[in-house]
C-alpha cells in the first residue's frame, strides 16, 4: 500500500492569514461607521476607492511578476493597507490622489520589496506621509464633525467632489472645510493663546476633538477586540500609548497652560487607531515581545515630539516610519533568553 | 514521602493544547500479536554507530541470540526476536525521516519461537556491582524508547554521584500516542522495579514521574504501585496536559524549576530522565535476563480499523501490525511512524517497528490534512509564542530560507527540538521544522566538509614538511661527504689504504669460513 509523505508536523493549521486580516477589517468596523457618522459618505467612498486600488494594484504586479494572483488577493493585506489608508485621509480628498496614494503603496512599498512579508515600511502610512508632503493643502482640508457642519453632504453629492471636484453651488472649499482639533491647537498655541482659551473652541469634546473621541473610542473598542482574539498582542499599544501618556502628563503639570492634557493627545488624532492598527502591522514592527515594548514607547515619544516641537500636526505616519526602519535592528538586540541560556556573568 | 503530588515545580514557555486522540487506542488491553513470517532488523536503531552483523544468511538463530554487536561506546546490540533463519543481510526501508533504505538483518522466522539461553537474572541487584547491571543494561540493547533511542547504558555511568533526581519521563504528550499509558496501567509493578534497579544504579535522591492529567488511570495505577512498594523520595506529579510536556528538557523544567543548559544534558545539573518504558526495558534486563526484543506499539489513525496497543517483536512490518489491528479502513492516508507532531511520514507499510518506534499513525486526511501551500511570512509571532524553547522561529526561518546559516546558528538554531509547535500555529503554512532540519543538515555537512578539508590541508601540510625534511637531510649528507672527501685529500694515502686492507682481510675471513663450513658438510654425509 502506498502512502502520501510529508514532512512533520502533520496536524492541521489552526489559523490562516486571510482569517487574520479579516478579523483586523471586522475591527475597524465600529471605528468606521463612527466616522462615517461624524464625517460624511466620504470615508465608505474613500475606502470602497482605496480597497480597489489597492488590489487592482496588486494584481498588476502579481501578473507581472508571474505569480499566482488569486492567492495574495484573497490574503485580503492589500484590503488592509486600503482601510488604514482610507481612514487616515481627508473624506473630501480628490480621487486620483486617493489612487495614487494605493498605487505607491501597494506597488512600490510592497510589491518592489517583495510583497507581503517583504516590506520594511508601513505602505498605508508610506503613502499617507508621500501625500501629506507633496499635497499638503488637499490633505490637511478636513470636514468638521457632523455637529458644527452646516451643509450636509449627500452621498451622490460627496462623490461628485470627490470624483468631479463639483462644490454645490455657492459652496466653496472654505466653507466647507475646517481645521482638525490638533492643527487648531497648533496654530493657536504657536499665536500665544492659553489652553483654556482655546479650549472655548466648539471643535472640542469632552477629552479630545468633537466627534474624533467618538470615532477613537470605537477603534479602541477594535483594538480590544484584536487583543482578545490575540490577533494584536498588548505590548505596542501599551507601550506606544503609555509613552505619550507619560510625556503628556509630565508637560501638561509642568505648564497646564501651554501645554494640552495627556487625554487630548489620545483622542484627538490618529493615536488610537495608530497604537491598535498600524503600528502592529506585524510585517514592520519589532517581534520580539521587549523589542515591541521599546519599539511603541519610541513610537510615542516620536508622536508627542512631532506634535509638540516638530513642523506637523499630527505626526503618527512619521513616528511608525521613523520606527519601521529601527526595526531590525531593535529585534536584533532584544532576542529572548533562549531556554537553557546561561546568564553571561561579568568577565565571562 | 507522598504518593501523588500534584504541583509542578515550573513552566515551560509556550506549548499547544490540541485534540489528545488517546480514547481511541485504549478501549483494549494490549494485545499480543502472532509471529510474523518475517521480521525485518535495521542495524542502525539507535543514536550512535550502527551495530555490527555477527551472523550470516543462512544461519539458524534463536530467540534472545545476539545477532548484532555493538560497535563502540555509543552503539547498542541486536538480538534476534524470535527463532528462525537469517534469510539476508540486505539493504531495506527504515522508519527515518528521510525515507531511505539502510543495512537490516533479515529473518524469516520458524514459528517455534525457542529462547536461547539468556544471561541469569539479577534477583538480588541491590548487592550487584554497578558495573555488572550496567553491562547487563548495555548488553540488553536498551535504548532510549521514548523515540531518542540513545544507549541507556551510558546514562548510566558513574558520574559520582552527581546525580541528585531521576526523572521518569510518562508524559507521553504527543497525541494519540498510548502505548507507555497502557505500560503504566498494564505493568506498573515492573516498571516500579525498573525505577528501583536505576535509583540503585545512580544512587540518586529522589524520583519524580512526571505523567500528564489526561491519564487518570495510568496516575492512579503507578500511585498505587509507588505506595504498595513502599519506594521513598518518589512521587508520581500530574503535569497539565499541554505539548511538548514530555520533552526531555521541558519535563525537566516542569518538575524540578530547573532548565538543562543549552548545549548540555540534564546530568549537568544533576538530573537523568528515563522514558517510562525503558524503565520496563531495563528491569526485564535485569531480573529476567530478556534482551530488549519486543515493546507496545500503539496502532491508531482513523485509518486503521480497531485501533490499540499491542506487544510487537523489533523488526514486524508495520503493514503487519496494522492487520491485526484489523487492517485499514478505507480513509488511511497517511501512515506515521510516531506521533503527528514529531513523527515520520512513511511511503509503504514495509517499514519496520524498531526499538523507537511506539507508534503507528494510520491517519485520514481528518487526523492530519494535507499541507496547504505557503504563504509569506507575515513576522506575526505565533510560533515565537508557541515555541517551548523560547526561540524566534520566525528569523531562524528567515536566514535558513535564505541560506544565512552563521545568522541562523546566532538566533539558536541548535536548540530547537523540532517539536512542530510553530509549524502547527503558522497562519501562513509554512512548514517551519522542515526548513529548520534542512539548514541544521546542511551546517553539519559543512562542518563534515570542513573536517575533511583540514585533514587534506594537515596531510598537504605534512608532506611537504617530509619533502623539505627528506631534501634537507639529503642535502646534510652531501656536505657530510664533500667534507670527509676534503679531509681525505688532507689526510693522503694511508687512509685508503687502511680500508683496502680491511676489506681485503674481511673477504679472507669470508672465504675461510665458507671453506671450513663446506669441509664439515662432506664429513658429515660422508
Amino acid at each position: 500500500m502506498q502512502f502520501s509523505t510529508y514532512s512533520s508536523p502533520h496536524t492541521g493549521h489552526t489559523e490562516n492569514v486571510t482569517r487574520v486580516m479579516a478579523q483586523v477589517l471586522l475591527a475597524m468596523v465600529p471605528g468606521i461607521i463612527a466616522m462615517t457618522w461624524y464625517f460624511g459618505w466620504g470615508v465608505v467612498i474613500n475606502i470602497l476607492l482605496a480597497s480597489l486600488a489597492a488590489v487592482s494594484a496588486e494584481a498588476f504586479v502579481l501578473k507581472l511578476r508571474k505569480r499566482a494572483v488569486a492567492p495574495v488577493i484573497m490574503d485580503l493585506s492589500a484590503v488592509v493597507t486600503a482601510v488604514l489608508f482610507a481612514v487616515s485621509i481627508p473624506p473630501l480628498l480628490p480621487w486620483w490622489l486617493t489612487v495614487g496614494g494605493m498605487l505607491f503603496a501597494i506597488i512600490v512599498v510592497k510589491q518592489l520589496y517583495g510583497g507581503l512579508g517583504f516590506n520594511p515600511f508601513n505602505p498605508a502610512m508610506a503613502a499617507y506621509v508621500l501625500l501629506l508632503v507633496s499635497y499638503p493643502t488637499e490633505m490637511t482640508q478636513w470636514l468638521p464633525p457632523r455637529e458644527l457642519s452646516t451643509h450636509s453632504l449627500d452621498f451622490l453629492t460627496t462623490l461628485g467632489i470627490i470624483f468631479g471636484n463639483a462644490l454645490p453651488q455657492g459652496l466653496s472649499w472654505d466653507a466647507l472645510t475646517m481645521a482638525t482639533p490638533l492643527d487648531e491647537m497648533r496654530t493657536q498655541l504657536d499665536m500665544g493663546k492659553m489652553i483654556s482659551e482655546i479650549r472655548q473652541s466648539p471643535l472640542w469634546g469632552d477629552y479630545g476633538g468633537l466627534g474624533i473621541e467618538w470615532v477613537a473610542n470605537w477603534f479602541l473598542l477594535g483594538g480590544l477586540f484584536l487583543l482578545w482574539r490575540r490577533i494584536i498582542t498588548w505590548h505596542i499599544p501599551l507601550s506606544m500609548i503609555g509613552a505619550i501618556l507619560i510625556m503628556g502628563t509630565a508637560w501638561w503639570l509642568a505648564e497646564p497652560e501651554a501645554n494640552p492634557f495627556p487625554a487630548f493627545h489620545l483622542f484627538s488624532g490618529g493615536v488610537i487607531l495608530g497604537a491598535f492598527f498600524i503600528a502592529t502591522d506585524p510585517v514592520t514592527a519589532v517581534t520580539t515581545k521587549k523589542g515591541q515594548l521599546i519599539f511603541g514607547a519610541l513610537i510615542g515619544v516620536l508622536v508627542y515630539s512631532i506634535r509638540s516641537w516638530g513642523g506637523y500636526p499630527d505626526a503618527v505616519a512619521f513616528a511608525v516610519l521613523l520606527m519601521n526602519m529601527a526595526a531590525p535592528t531593535i529585534g536584533y538586540y532584544t532576542q529572548p533568553r533562549v531556554y537553557g541560556e546561561q546568564e553571561k556573568k561579568d568577565g565571562a | 514521602m507522598s504518593a501523588t503530588a500534584p504541583l509542578t515545580l515550573g513552566h515551560f514557555h509556550g506549548g499547544i493544547h490540541m485534540p489528545d486522540h488517546k480514547a481511541e487506542s485504549t478501549t483494549q488491553p494490549v494485545a499480543a500479536v502472532k509471529i510474523p513470517p518475517q521480521l525485518i532488523l535495521p542495524l542502525q536503531q539507535h543514536i550512535g554507530a550502527p551495530a555490527k552483523a555477527v551472523v550470516s544468511a543462512g544461519e539458524h538463530v534463536l530467540k534472545g541470540q545476539l545477532i548484532a554487536a555493538a560497535s563502540g561506546r555509543v552503539s547498542a546490540p541486536i538480538h534476534a526476536p524470535t527463532s528462525g533463519v537469517i534469510s539476508a543481510i540486505e539493504d531495506h526501508l527504515v522508519p527515518h525521516s528521510s525515507g531511505l533504505s539502510a543495512r537490516c538483518i533479515i529473518i524469516d522466522t520458524d514459528g517455534r519461537d525457542e529462547w536461547a539461553e539468556l544471561p541469569p537474572p539479577i534477583d538480588d541487584f541491590t548487592s550487584a556491582d554497578n558495573a555488572v547491571l550496567i553491562e547487563r543494561i548495555r548488553e540488553s540493547g536498551i535504548v532510549g524508547l521514548g523515540g531518542a533511542t540513545f544507549p541507556s547504558s551510558i546514562k548510566m555511568e558513574a558520574r559520582n554521584n552527581s546525580i541528585d533526581t531521576l526523572i521518569i519521563n510518562a508524559a507521553e504528550c504527543e497525541p494519540y500516542i498510548t502505548c507507555d499509558d497502557m505500560l503504566m496501567r498494564e505493568q506498573a509493578d515492573q516498571i516500579v522495579s525498573g525505577i528501583r534497579i536505576i535509583q540503585h544504579i545512580l544512587g540518586a535522591k529522589r524520583c519524580l514521574i512526571g505523567i500528564e492529567d489526561n491519564k487518570p488511570e495510568a496516575i492512579k495505577s503507578m500511585s498505587a504501585a509507588v505506595a504498595a512498594a513502599s519506594l521513598q523520595h518518589t512521587d508520581v506529579v500530574t503535569v497539565p496536559t499541554l505539548y511538548p510536556s514530555g520533552g526531555e528538557r521541558q519535563l525537566t523544567l516542569l518538575l524540578t524549576g530547573k532548565e538543562v543548559p543549552s548545549h548540555g544534558i540534564p546530568a549537568n545539573i544533576g538530573i537523568v530522565c528515563q522514558n517510562v518504558g525503558t524503565v520496563y526495558a531495563i528491569a526485564d534486563a535485569v531480573l529476567k535476563g530478556r534482551p530488549l526484543i519486543s515493546r507496545i506499539v500503539t496502532i491508531t489513525g482513523e485509518g486503521v480499523a480497531q485501533p490499540q496497543n499491542v506487544y510487537s517483536l523489533i523488526g514486524t512490518s508495520a503493514g503487519e501490525l496494522v492487520s491485526q489491528a484489523g487492517g485499514y479502513t478505507g480513509k488511511a492516508n497517511q501512515l506515521i511512524c510516531g506521533g503527528p507532531m514529531m513523527g515520520y511520514s512513511m511511503p509503504t507499510d514495509e517499514v519496520p517497528v524498531t526499538k523507537g518506534v511506539n507508534c503507528l499513525l494510520v491517519a485520514s486526511e481528518q487526523d492530519c490534512p494535507p499541507p496547504e501551500p505557503a504563504t509569506a511570512c507575515i513576522r506575526c509571532g505565533k510560533c515565537a509564542e508557541a515555541c517551548p524553547a523560547q526561540l524566534l522561529p520566525q528569523q531562524l526561518y528567515w536566514h535558513s530560507r535564505s541560506r544565512n546559516f552563521d545568522k541562523a546558528q546566532d538566533y539558536h538554531l541548535f536548540d530547537c527540538i523540532e517539536c512542530g509547535c510553530c509549524s502547527h500555529v503558522c497562519p501562513s503554512h509554512i512548514q517551519l521544522v522542515h526548513y529548520y532540519r534542512f539548514a541544521k543538515t546542511q551546517i553539519w555537512s559543512k562542518e563534515k566538509e570542513k573536517i575533511k578539508a583540514d585533514h587534506a590541508r594537515q596531510r598537504h601540510e605534512a608532506r611537504v614538511a617530509r619533502l623539505e625534511r627528506i631534501a634537507a637531510e639529503r642535502k646534510a649528507r652531501m656536505r657530510k661527504k664533500k667534507a670527509v672527501l676534503k679531509s681525505k685529500k688532507g689526510g693522503g694515502d694511508s687512509a685508503k689504504k687502511a680500508v683496502i686492507a680491511a676489506a681485503v682481510k674481511r673477504a679472507a675471513a669470508k672465504k675461510s669460513a665458507a671453506m671450513a663450513a663446506t669441509d664439515s658438510n662432506q664429513s658429515a654425509t660422508e
